[in-house]
């Protein structure tokens, strides 16, 4: 019953969300930052997660591939194709569900119990359109950059890695890397980021405005907003795979 | 004028308020008085339309809030402001910019208008210009309270709501708040409604006060008929404290 409580509520604060600003200059004053603080500021960690995921594939896939009967090439493939298909789009996207979901969901959460929403709303203001929707365009226009980055960063420190302890030659894993390419993995990437983005914002930003109490229950609606982010990462994951893979 | 009606409103089977009426008038500093719980912020709250109300009428010079569309309300709310109990600037914003913030909303003129607005504003509540780069984290809880009564005076309201303006102040500083939202409601002909459990509030700008008490109202009157009331739960919330209680002696 809450479940569908829930759904209700958040369909029915999509749909204020997704209206016309007031004020479309508030609107291109407000994009920027969000796209500093959702994109920019995730940089280091898809830089940091990225570079060492790629190398500890690499690693992995070579000590878990040692029949002489699977071509040398095998780790660079089995790294791009991890990396591809679901390391930098569903993996990462989990890991931004905590950094960005997190900061949504207790940026207006702890605005909606210092009243500064009830503020917004006496203005005349439409809260949900003005704090929630620069938001959701923000980091579903970052999105693709995050996945595409995090995919070259991947590759890149599982070549180092590979390079330097000498598990792999350089031109195996460059060959593995090219071996029998799909772009459309790289579409199917994007694509389902995209919907993540999405989740990922409208969830926290749900939590967040629907928070009520103290700095105790913005914490609660914090834990709330990574949680059911992730699993309807999960969720949609399969959906989507299913709908584009299949 | 704002009108309430026989209103009622209840949360999951508690009825917090019951079959309340009352006129705050035009001009005048109306005080919604009573002891914590007894529903003075959820009357508030109804007449501003942040709660909806189970019956009756809430009516701003004649137009029936409860009645009105979302689209409507928001209308009607450019014509409203308010002083919150926290003072709910926005923290990301500075001082002038918080202030700035409903002109850049809603006010049709160029930005050296909204600017000069502004200014006016904060240095009609005696701000000094030094502090309009300053985020509201940076300033005083007084000051907080100023900048607040500066943005809600911004785009000129017909209402002005004050939810417990005193709260956290010394009594100094509140005294300085109270006869800022005093003056304002004079000199605008603003409609201004506080929330306050503030005697000394009640004592120094209550022009109209409306006691609440257990959800329902008590009493209406102005501060120079308080002294002279038969009622006990007022006088029992009025007259609490020893300093009080010679006034009212001194007053009878």
């Amino acid at each position: 019953m809450s479940l569908l409580s829930d759904a209700g509520k958040y369909v029915l604060l999509m749909k204020r969300v997704f209206v016309l600003p007031d004020r479309w200059k508030m609107f291109f004053r407000q994009f920027p930052k969000e796209l500093e603080k959702l994109g920019l500021d995730s940089l280091p960690i898809v830089i940091i997660i990225s570079v060492f995921i790629g190398a500890i594939m690499t690693i992995q896939t070579k000590l878990n591939s040692a029949n002489p009967l699977l071509p040398t090439y095998t780790t660079g493939l089995v790294t791009r194709d991890t990396l591809l298909l679901e390391f930098s789009s569903t993996i990462m996207c989990l890991i931004l569900a905590g950094k960005v979901g997190s900061n949504i969901s207790s940026e207006i959460g702890t605005m909606r119990i210092t009243e500064q929403i009830d503020a917004l709303e006496i203005m005349g203001v439409n809260s949900a359109n003005y704090l929630i929707l620069p938001k959701i365009v923000a980091f579903i226009v970052m999105m693709p950059f995050l996945v595409i980055f995090s995919m070259a960063l991947g590759l890149v420190g599982g070549y180092f890695v590979g390079v330097f302890t000498n598990i792999i030659t350089t031109a195996d894993y460059l060959t593995g890397i090219q071996y029998s390419f799909v772009p459309y993995y790289v579409f199917y990437s994007v694509v389902k980021s995209l919907v993540f983005a999405f989740l990922i914002t409208s969830v926290a930003a749900f939590y967040g405005y629907y928070a009520n109490g103290g700095a105790l229950d913005v914490g609660k609606a914090s834990t709330n907003a990574v949680v059911n982010s992730s699993i309807l990462i999960l969720f949609f994951n399969i959906l989507i795979t299913g709908l584009m893979l299949n | 004028m704002i009108e309430v009606k026989n209103v009622d409103k209840s949360f999951e089977g508690n009825h917090v308020l019951k079959n309340v009426s009352a006129i705050f008038e035009t001009g005048k500093t109306n005080m919604i008085i009573g002891q914590s719980g007894s529903g003075k912020t959820v009357l508030m709250k109804s007449i501003i339309g942040l709660h909806r109300i189970d019956n009756g009428k809430i009516e701003y010079d004649g137009r029936n809030l409860p009645q009105m569309r979302m689209s409507e309300i928001r209308i009607l709310r450019r014509e409203v402001g308010m002083l919150f109990q926290g003072s709910a600037l926005f923290d990301s914003l500075s001082v002038l910019e918080n202030v700035m913030y409903p002109l850049e909303m809603f006010f049709s003129g160029t930005k050296e208008e909204m600017i000069e607005r502004a200014y006016f504003c904060l240095k009609h509540v005696s701000l000094e210009e030094k502090s309009f780069g300053l985020a509201p984290s940076e300033i005083s809880g007084g000051m907080q309270k100023r900048v607040a009564i500066a943005r809600a005076i911004a785009l000129q309201p017909k209402y002005l709501f004050c939810d417990e303006p005193n709260s956290g102040l010394d009594p100094k500083t509140s005294l300085i708040i109270d006869k800022l939202i005093h003056e304002i409601t004079h000199e605008f002909g603003i409609t201004t409604i506080i929330n306050s459990h503030d005697m000394n509030s009640v004592m120094e700008i209550g022009e109209n006060i409306i006691f609440i008490e257990k959800g329902q109202k008590a009493w209406q009157g102005s501060k120079d008929d308080i002294f002279h009331v038969d009622n006990e739960a007022l006088n029992n919330f009025v007259f609490a404290s020893q300093l009080f209680k010679q006034v009212r002696k001194v007053n009878q």
